[in-house]
């Protein structure tokens, strides 16, 4: 009883024990808040990752793709499919992207993926991260309510507000057609005469076996076609394609404001970019190409080192925060992909773009979602024996991205070492301090000894105070680091406030707020691991104490 | 509480005396030299004596008080208590005795500044008890504490700390500590040797009321004769020998 009487009067007595726990409280708040920052961030960044990996890929080690995808997703449901909830056929190619942006072509490296938009969201959580079903916020301000809601299913539609920068853009491109042609060359480098010339000499040659969607400016070019017939905005009508009964089909009339048969989503990294308004101050973000504006999509065919070119609206920009994927990825249909490639084949050369159907054509990897992900490595067990070896690669989303996770849980156990290399210190602190305690309290041992106490039981007191102070510590620097985990940004905002400039800049980040994940186990590992080091600090102090002679301690002034 | 368990009867017929020292040597290590302070010192104490152990500072008379208490081990000789020895005991059964047979009394009281008066007169109970049984108890000895307190006349002290108190009070809590444990031996260094003369007579007062009404042992050590006389019999120490034995006057 006097071992923990005497322990807790300490406690409250002597102020400078409390200081020397003050490192470790504060080496424990760290501790928490650095950890739950951590796996905030790398739980957003493997969401993100996630957005855009499926749980499973098989992919076709030939960039050509296998032929009859059907026959493939049977064979997947039939090795695995009771694991499988669902899966889509992609085509995965490298390729580039070129659009006008202030008089100048802009040509990027790109990954085109060929998607199903619907199958695609439900391998992976993709619709919320289009930029038309978020609100856009700039400088903490909302600009821009959603387009559309997020339930909405994944389509390639255009939004109202892209059918107007549509309607917009193809008359400003009208307008400089007839601007270049009244006034011979341009002053932008790209002329639709000598695009076109290229593109159509390469279809020439290779426009016997299926369609290829072409470009309307390929097509038409010049004045000689009235306003009417001019049809910018639709793949071109079939007779230049060997369509046998072009001749006697009627001329359509389209609204030259119609978008393209080939649709993409962008990634934002891809055509954006920061500005600072001179004027305000304020961070903005510059898109050079929006929804509803066509871009050039150069990939290369299937099964020959040749280019394949078309031309598709953008339907929507994609915002994953993964820089990676937001600066790389184009999402296409997956037909107008195929077509492209000269992958698909059409069953009625009439009218291609109605009855076009992947089933048709190849595809280079399914995308697969689990119904539970912890049973991937049975399910990539299974696939592995089952499928072709050398033909397909089976993955799952995080081995395909292991570097990545790899470095961040190695980033996150050095800063943990060297967070409890902090605390280890405190516990050195701990240990000069309680010896200069058990010096002071020398004669109340002997006095304790006197009256029958055992060394032992003087030991007990010393630890029972080396373990209070730690549990009081660390209990101090639990509330403090879950208390400032959940006012992070708060604190981050008063900071800026303090300071005038941006602590955490969601431009940079991609986030609106800090994101923080608290891990309970973690919290519970910290906290423990602390107590354990003040009480391993405080047993040389109290083994002195225990040793001390009776007599000697009595006698010491 | 004059007989602990651990300790049996080895001599039923012949009544032994209650503690007793046979031959002691005890010697300090200074440096290299080792300076003696005890040298074949004999005493016995019988049961309800008051003995007053007298001499100059440096004669060792603290230091048989300390070997008689077992707060120290001799070099050479033996401690007996009730027919039994008990100074080659193992640590923990020293610590016992210590906490059953004898009550300590310091010059300098010796309280600990971070307990209340009550608390330190409780303290023997609490290192003799297991935590859970001193809780069960607790209003149980409380009720002897006070009670005890009371005997020395500091019941209305209870709640404050030894820095609160004058030296007087310190020592009759002092006292007071060392009574609780129900001991039969109270050895006291000096008891008033930091009092004035009226406290001083305050606290031998108490001791002799100890030693008629309860029986107690009395082991005192002074350097003031005027204070060894109120003893019974005083033992005279002199460069670790005993000079001479005589019954107070």
């Amino acid at each position: 009883m006097y071992k923990f009487l005497l322990a807790n009067r300490y406690l409250r007595t002597r102020y400078i024990a409390l200081a020397s726990i003050i490192s470790v409280t504060l080496g424990v708040a760290t501790m928490i808040v650095v950890n739950s920052v951590m796996s905030g961030f790398s739980s957003q960044m493997k969401d993100r990752i996630h957005a855009i990996l499926s749980d499973v890929m098989i992919e076709t080690t030939s960039t050509d793709g296998t032929d009859d995808p059907r026959e493939l997703m049977a064979k997947v449901e039939q090795l695995a499919g009771e694991y499988i909830e669902a899966m889509t056929p992609t085509v995965e190619i490298y390729g580039m992207i070129s659009f006008d942006w202030a008089g100048q072509t802009v040509y990027r490296p790109i990954t085109l993926i060929g998607i199903d938009p619907q199958g695609k969201n439900q391998v992976s959580p993709f619709a919320s991260h289009m930029l038309s079903r978020n609100e856009i916020i700039e400088d903490g301000e909302v600009v821009r309510a959603p387009l559309r809601s997020m339930d909405e299913p994944l389509d390639w539609e255009l939004t109202e507000e892209a059918k107007n920068v549509r309607k917009e853009w193809v008359e400003w491109e009208q307008f400089k057609e007839q601007y270049d042609h009244q006034y011979g060359e341009t002053s932008s480098p790209q002329t639709p005469i000598a695009q076109d010339s290229g593109i159509q000499q390469a279809v020439a040659i290779e426009s016997t076996d299926f369609p290829v969607l072409n470009d309307p400016f390929q097509t038409v070019s010049g004045t000689e076609q009235s306003e009417t017939e001019t049809n910018p905005a639709v793949p071109p009508a079939m007779p230049e394609f060997n369509d046998p009964f072009a001749n006697q089909k009627p001329v359509k009339k389209h609204d030259p404001t119609a978008p393209l048969f080939g649709r993409v989503y962008l990634g934002a990294g891809l055509v954006s970019f920061p500005y600072k308004d001179k004027a305000t101050g304020k961070t903005h973000v510059m898109y050079m190409v929006k929804p509803g504006q066509d871009v050039n999509l150069t990939t290369i065919k299937s099964g020959k080192p040749e280019p394949a070119n078309f031309k598709a609206t953008v339907t929507d920009i994609f915002k994953s925060g993964m820089s990676e994927y937001d600066s790389n990825l184009v999402y296409c249909n997956l037909e107008q992909l195929q077509l492209a490639r000269g992958m698909l084949f059409s069953p009625d050369p009439a009218e291609p773009e109605k009855n076009l159907d992947w089933k048709n054509g190849a595809v280079t990897s399914l995308q697969i979602k689990l119904k539970n992900y912890n049973d991937a490595g049975e399910v990539v067990r299974q696939l592995r024996s089952g499928l072709e070896p050398g033909t397909y690669q089976v993955r799952t989303w995080e081995e395909k991205q292991g570097p990545l996770l790899e470095a961040v849980a190695m980033e996150s156990a050095i800063l943990n070492v060297l967070l409890f290399l902090i605390i280890t210190v405190a516990g050195f602190g701990i240990l000069a301090i309680f010896y200069m305690i058990v010096v002071e309290k020398t004669r109340d041992i002997g006095i304790l000894k006197a009256l029958g106490a055992s060394s032992r039981g003087v030991m007990v007191i010393f630890i029972s105070y080396g373990l209070a102070l730690g549990v009081v510590g660390s209990s101090v620097g639990v509330i403090l680091g879950l208390l400032f985990v959940r006012y992070i940004n708060e604190i981050e905002k008063l900071l800026s406030l303090m300071t005038g400039r941006k602590v955490f800049d969601e431009a940079i980040y991609y986030f609106r707020e800090i994101p923080t994940v608290v891990h309970p186990t973690t919290v519970i590992w910290v906290a423990l691991g602390s107590i354990i080091i003040a009480v391993l600090a405080s047993v040389m102090p109290a083994r002195r104490a225990a040793s001390l002679h009776p007599v000697q301690a009595l006698r010491y002034e | 509480m004059s007989q602990p368990s651990t300790i049996p009867m080895t001599d039923p017929i012949h009544r032994p005396v209650h503690l007793c020292a046979k031959a002691l040597d005890k010697a300090y290590q200074k440096g290299e030299h080792k300076i003696p302070v005890l040298r074949g010192v004999d005493v016995k104490i019988e049961r309800a004596e008051f003995l007053s152990i007298v001499g100059q500072s440096g004669s060792g008379k603290s230091t048989l008080m300390h070997l008689l208490g077992l707060l120290d081990d001799p070099d050479v000789g033996e401690v007996w208590l009730d027919g039994n020895r008990i100074d080659n005991l193992p640590a923990t059964t020293r610590d016992k005795l210590r906490n059953h047979v004898f009550g300590f009394v310091f010059q300098f009281y010796h309280l600990l500044p971070e307990l209340t008066l009550l608390e330190n007169v409780l303290t023997p109970l609490m290192i003799r008890y297991p935590a859970w049984e001193y809780w069960k108890r607790r209003s149980e000895f409380r009720e002897m504490a006070k009670e005890i307190t009371k005997q020395v006349g500091l019941d209305h002290r209870l709640k404050h700390k030894p820095s609160e108190l004058s030296g007087g009070e310190m020592q009759r809590a002092a006292i007071a500590r060392a009574l609780i444990g129900d001991p039969s031996v109270l050895l006291a260094d000096e008891p008033t040797g930091n009092l004035d003369s009226q406290s001083g007579g305050e606290i031998m007062n108490l001791l002799h009321k100890l030693n008629e009404e309860a029986k107690l042992t009395i082991i005192m050590v002074t350097h003031d004769d005027n204070i060894a006389q109120q003893a019974q019999r005083i033992v005279r120490l002199s460069e670790g020998r005993i000079q001479a034995l005589n019954e107070a006057a």
